[in-house]
């Protein structure tokens, strides 16, 4: 065991006393992510599970690898459409000549449009990972606590929830909030009650809204405008595909259609939900709760109708396979740290989600899209749903108990 | 000047701070701090109200039936109010008519019915009124940080001058449109409490509930 000893004749170097003490969190990082740490818990009641929270934060990260190469190829793919409509054979920035380096334009390529979206994706993802990081990093040495791997899934949750036209100054200062402002001020990992990946996205959102929404964001080429199938929908007008014809339920499933990088493909989604619901890491209650709310609140409108609104005839499975939701459903309303605890109180929060989203999209009409401040929202109510929930559980069984 | 006098002047402004400390007064703090020059006026005028809000409330303290003290201070404070509001309408109106009914709400800030139920109840009318003039210091400091945060980083200028060059006028710089919205006074507050509270240990608040200590140990492999 080769690395087993270099970590252990390192270990004394970054303890207490040692020259490098104050890189300890460090240390523990790295020898944790090899090794199961031998530590354990003596005092109170535990059930030992053999997975840890580094290996539950792992498994969502590489559940999420399906969304991100899908989402890769998908924005080559919108991007070199969209080109060919336009006529441009560059797109003439920096991007240009690490995309010419080792493919073309063509939009037929499957390799042409994943290199394109690579060389698009990549920065982001590096940006927001680095800079994120050495927030996380900072923090826990400062207040010794440990590194939490958490920042893998926040990162790369972040960077597949914005545009693919960000600037990545902007998606440095908007993972900077997430992961100072959404979790470190509270205390880090578990202490945090709102997603940080939500948060940072909300950040920005806010505050440079002309680049976070609208119609010129969701294709990175510039000068493209494009409405997304959602606001299209708000407008009362089919949702359309990259060539501009009419939008197919299977297209939006496949996620052929542009948004933002990770969240397009229904089906990419569907593969990491199916990770995550094998190894019991996300709440199945959650996710069902959420998919429920959606269907009754958007069949409830339906059925309603409107004759000023288009969208109230939107049906649930459109609403499924469009904008985030499939990936708010999966990846941000399941984060066992901001979401409800209790049994109950996860169906009632997924619910809650499931309502706002359809209620954020078709009856507000300044947002065509709700999941992210349905998911906020929800985290919100989160501590409140549990309190209620135990409190009801205690008053139940103090009645069992009348002599 | 004593240095009781300094101390009632001066505390407030890190120690005692009516803003960070008490968190009083986040209404108007939110509210009027989008631009500096209106927070200007705003901190100017909440400092009038406060320190002779004090000072007249001091003065008739020992005159006061308790039962009804608190609609005594109230017709004092509004009188007050009215007054700086009319002051502005006839001497600043364009200001006036942006802090619109902001100024009139400076009847309810909790710091001018706080410092005079806390202070100039109990204390002479000379304190009491530099004790009005170092709370509306405190809160001046506050509001004009914040100010000069959203103005500067929000649309890129201060006190109306152009500092960082907007995109939308050819310039480089993207305004933040967060620092533009209230929310964002809260981050900045926030972020405020949290300076001042790392460098002084004693505004901490104490935890409600505190975790127990990790009980780990090393377990046979």
């Amino acid at each position: 065991m080769g690395l087993r000893r270099i970590l252990d004749d390192m270990a004394p170097h970054f303890e207490k006393g040692g020259r490098y003490e104050k890189w300890y969190s460090l240390y523990e990082a790295v020898d944790t992510i090899f090794y199961s740490p031998s530590k354990v818990t003596v005092a109170g009641a535990h059930v030992r599970d053999g997975v840890d929270l580094k290996r539950i934060m792992i498994t969502v990260w590489f559940a999420a690898f399906p969304a991100m190469f899908y989402g890769m190829y998908n924005l080559g793919f919108q991007s070199t459409t969209a080109m060919a409509n336009m006529g441009l054979s560059t797109t003439g920035d920096w991007h240009a000549p690490l995309i010419e380096m080792l493919s073309s334009y063509d939009p037929n390529s499957v390799w042409d449009c994943f290199w394109y979206g690579a060389v698009y994706y990549i920065p982001i993802y590096a940006v927001v990972f680095i800079v994120g990081g050495f927030w996380e990093v900072l923090f826990a040495t400062i207040r010794k606590h440990e590194i939490n791997e958490g920042f893998f899934v926040t990162s790369i949750l972040f960077s597949l929830i914005v545009p693919p036209d960000i600037p990545l100054w902007q998606a440095a200062l908007g993972i900077t909030f997430g992961v100072v402002v959404g979790k470190e001020v509270f205390g880090g990992t578990g202490k945090n009650f709102l997603n940080p990946a939500l948060t940072g996205r909300a950040f920005l959102f806010f505050a440079y809204a002309p680049q976070m929404s609208g119609d010129a964001v969701w294709t990175a080429v510039d000068g493209f405008s494009g409405a997304t199938s959602l606001s299209q929908l708000a407008a009362g007008l089919p949702a359309l595909n990259a060539t501009g014809s009419e939008l197919t339920w299977v297209d939006a499933f496949i996620g052929r259609e542009q948004g933002s990088i990770g969240e397009t493909s229904t089906l990419a989604i569907m593969i990491g939900a199916v990770i995550l619901l094998i190894t019991r890491i996300a709440s199945w209650r959650i996710m069902l709760g959420v998919f429920l709310g959606m269907t009754a609140f958007a069949t409830l409108l339906n059925m309603i109708g409107s004759d000023t609104n288009a969208f109230f005839a939107t049906p649930w499975y459109w609403h499924l396979v469009l904008g985030g939701f499939a990936f708010g459903m999966v990846f941000m309303a399941t984060d066992p740290v901001s979401a409800a605890m209790t049994n109950t109180g996860k169906w009632v929060f997924g619910i809650l989600i499931g309502v706002m989203v359809v209620m954020i999209r078709v009856l507000n009409p300044a947002y065509p899209e709700g999941m992210m401040l349905a998911i906020l929202f929800a985290n919100l109510f989160a501590p409140l749903i549990d309190f209620v929930v135990v409190r009801a559980n205690v008053k139940r069984r103090a009645a069992r108990n009348v002599i | 000047m004593s240095t009781d006098v300094k101390t009632i002047l001066f505390k407030p402004i890190v120690a005692e701070n009516p803003i960070t400390l008490q968190i009083l007064g986040i209404c108007s703090a939110l509210a009027v701090t989008t631009s500096l020059r209106v927070t200007i006026v705003m901190c100017v005028a909440l400092t009038v109200v406060v320190a002779f809000s004090n000072l007249f409330i001091s003065m008739v303290r020992s005159y006061m039936p308790s039962s009804i003290r608190i609609i005594i201070q109230m017709a004092i404070i509004a009188s007050l109010v009215i007054a700086v509001d009319q002051f502005l309408q006839a001497f600043a109106y364009e200001i006036s008519k942006q802090l619109s009914v902001f100024v009139g709400l400076i009847i309810t800030n909790c710091i001018v019915m706080g410092r005079a139920e806390a202070f100039a109840m109990k204390n002479p009318p000379l304190p009491s009124f530099m004790d009005g003039i170092g709370n509306g210091l405190g809160y001046s400091c506050v509001l004009l940080i914040v100010a000069t945060m959203r103005e500067l980083f929000g649309s890129g200028s201060l006190f109306g001058i152009e500092i960082l060059p907007l995109v939308s006028n050819g310039g480089w710089y993207q305004g933040n449109g967060l620092m533009l919205l209230a929310p964002s006074a809260f981050f900045l507050i926030g972020f405020l409490i949290w300076i001042v509270r790392s460098r002084r240990a004693e505004q901490v608040e104490k935890s409600e509930f505190r975790l127990a200590a990790h009980t780990t140990q090393e377990a046979a492999h």
